[in-house]
């Protein structure tokens, strides 16, 4: 599908969606609130079928992280990348997409393990890399590690 | 006497058995938990972590140069296939575009890593099903290939061939003669490995109809590569989004339908072939010119997102690249293709014998150090 097109069925369903286009991908950014249902919408709905989430990251920006969402469609073979900010450093908290796609499950123990960013509704919210009782979220901007990490 | 010792009859009770890290046919320190109810499965929870290295950490401190010989240490049997996914990103973020020889070479090394790649698990799933003989009979052939690669670039495993504008050396003056003499080689023996293993009827009892995965699973947990293409998921990358010279060649892309140990079995044994085959195409074609461009020796990536979609050998290969403008990455994030295939094993192995979980696990062809990154 033609990214214009698509532009126009989220703007249709989420009108307040913050839109980009790159060379590559279709960006959408929407509230924290709304990802879940927005996400829902793109698998579903006949003209798009998002039904393949190939990445899903986590990026620290310092002053809040970014969710970002890679998906695909094996039907039309389109892209297209949803995107939610998290403002909230001390309780990071949004809403889990594995009832939509099941691969979503390890993605987000893995960002809950190294960002520390909580998922409601997640079946197994584990860490999965790091021991129990380890201190901090590595991958975090603010994250201090006088032992192992050998600042120059 | 024995069931009043262990308080029941041992079929019927459930217990808890941890299998690894240590253990020969988990091919790495993976561990898993297993719920078993004599010797059937009721339940597999994999327990990552133990070669965790904070390799996507590491990136946000170094250049661009140095973290593809990170990339190497991720999935080491297609090393070629992930620096090129690195080199991608960074060319493309630039704006620049390689020379046709370059894509070339890149191809014809990545298709080599594939075939040895596919070799070194045909081997080990040979071991996994209890066939010594196949470890043998696979290594002999992948050494040939890893002389070739041994001879072009110096290292034989973690290649770091590629850098960001091309590639490190060019190719030596008989690298043409040795890879068709190669694939005159292996043409005679890859029909060898079908007498030995894939027509061998105990062979086929424990893989035909085990660990099954629906197309529907496959795409919903994205398990790509050869294993999501056994049940029937198109999802070569090299065909639906063409890099480098893949959009020059033909090849088919290899799918099978049913799903279970055998079908993904098939589709690397075909893989093979048609690796072969794509090789064959473009060795005698390799354009004359430079073998990379003229790069500053510190590269700053625009501020901006960049991702990259290649086809390792186990699958979707993603480098998500998050520039904020200065030499090294503000984020580096690779989307593993054995993390996501892992993922799916407690819905295969679930519900059958503890015997048949390692056949699975060799079917999947799992590499350890691409999941814990």
């Amino acid at each position: 599908m033609e990214k214009e097109k698509l532009e126009e069925i989220i703007l249709k369903f989420m009108p307040d969606a913050e839109i980009a286009t790159d060379k590559q991908f279709l960006t959408a950014e929407v509230k924290n609130d709304q990802i879940h249902a927005l996400a829902k919408f793109l698998k579903n709905t006949k003209e798009t079928l998002f039904d393949y989430l190939f990445c899903e990251s986590a990026v620290d920006f310092g002053d809040h992280f970014m969710m970002v969402y890679h998906l695909d469609s094996t039907t039309y073979r389109h892209q297209v990348v949803i995107k939610t900010k998290i403002t909230d450093r001390e309780n990071p908290v949004v809403d889990s997409v594995c009832d939509i796609w099941m691969g979503a499950e390890y993605h987000e123990r893995e960002i809950f393990d190294l960002f520390g960013i909580g998922f409601n509704n997640h079946p197994d919210l584990r860490k999965i890399f790091l021991d129990n009782d380890w201190v901090g979220f590595p991958l975090r901007k603010d994250y201090t590690d006088t032992v192992n990490i050998v600042e120059r | 006497m024995a069931e009043e010792i262990i308080g029941g009859k041992l079929e019927e009770q459930e217990f808890s058995i941890n299998m690894g890290p240590q253990h020969p046919s988990t091919h790495g320190v993976l561990r898993m938990m297993l719920k078993l109810k004599g010797e059937t499965v009721m339940e597999v929870k994999p327990q990552l972590g133990y070669i965790h290295r904070g390799i996507e950490k590491m990136c946000e401190k170094i250049t661009y140069q140095q973290s593809i010989h990170l990339t190497d240490r991720l999935d080491y049997l297609s090393a070629h296939i992930l620096n090129e996914a690195v080199c991608l990103t960074v060319e493309d973020a630039l704006g620049v575009e390689v020379p046709e020889r370059v894509k070339y070479i890149r191809t014809i090394m990545g298709e080599l890593n594939r075939i040895a790649s596919h070799q070194l698990w045909w081997c080990a799933f040979g071991m996994d099903l209890g066939a010594l003989t196949s470890f043998f009979y696979g290594l002999r052939d992948r050494e040939k290939i890893l002389d070739i690669f041994e001879k072009s670039c110096g290292a034989r495993l973690l290649l770091s061939y590629n850098v960001p504008g091309g590639l490190m050396y060019d190719i030596q003056s008989d690298f043409q003669k040795d890879v068709k003499d190669f694939i005159q080689y292996f043409k005679k023996k890859l029909p060898e490995y079908d007498d030995l293993l894939t027509g061998n009827p105990i062979m086929q009892q424990r893989t035909k109809g085990v660990g099954l995965l629906t197309k529907a699973q496959a795409i919903d947990y994205g398990v790509t590569g050869p294993s999501g293409r056994g049940s029937g998921f198109s999802c070569d990358v090299r065909k639906h989004q063409p890099y480098s010279a893949y959009s020059k060649v033909n090849f088919k892309e290899i799918l099978y339908t049913e799903g279970d140990s055998f079908a993904r079995y098939r589709v690397r044994m075909d893989e093979m072939w048609e690796s072969m085959s794509i090789i064959e195409q473009l060795i005698d074609n390799i354009p004359e010119g430079d073998f990379a461009l003229k790069m500053k020796p510190v590269i700053k990536l625009p501020v901006g997102e960049y991702y990259t979609r290649v086809e390792a050998v186990r699958g979707e290969f993603g480098v998500y690249i998050v520039s904020d403008g200065n030499k090294n990455p503000l984020r580096m994030k690779f989307r593993s293709p054995n993390f996501s295939n892992l993922a799916v094993i407690d819905t295969m192995a679930s519900g059958q014998k503890i015997a048949d979980l390692i056949a699975i696990g060799g079917s999947m062809d799992y590499v350890i150090p691409d999941m814990d990154r």
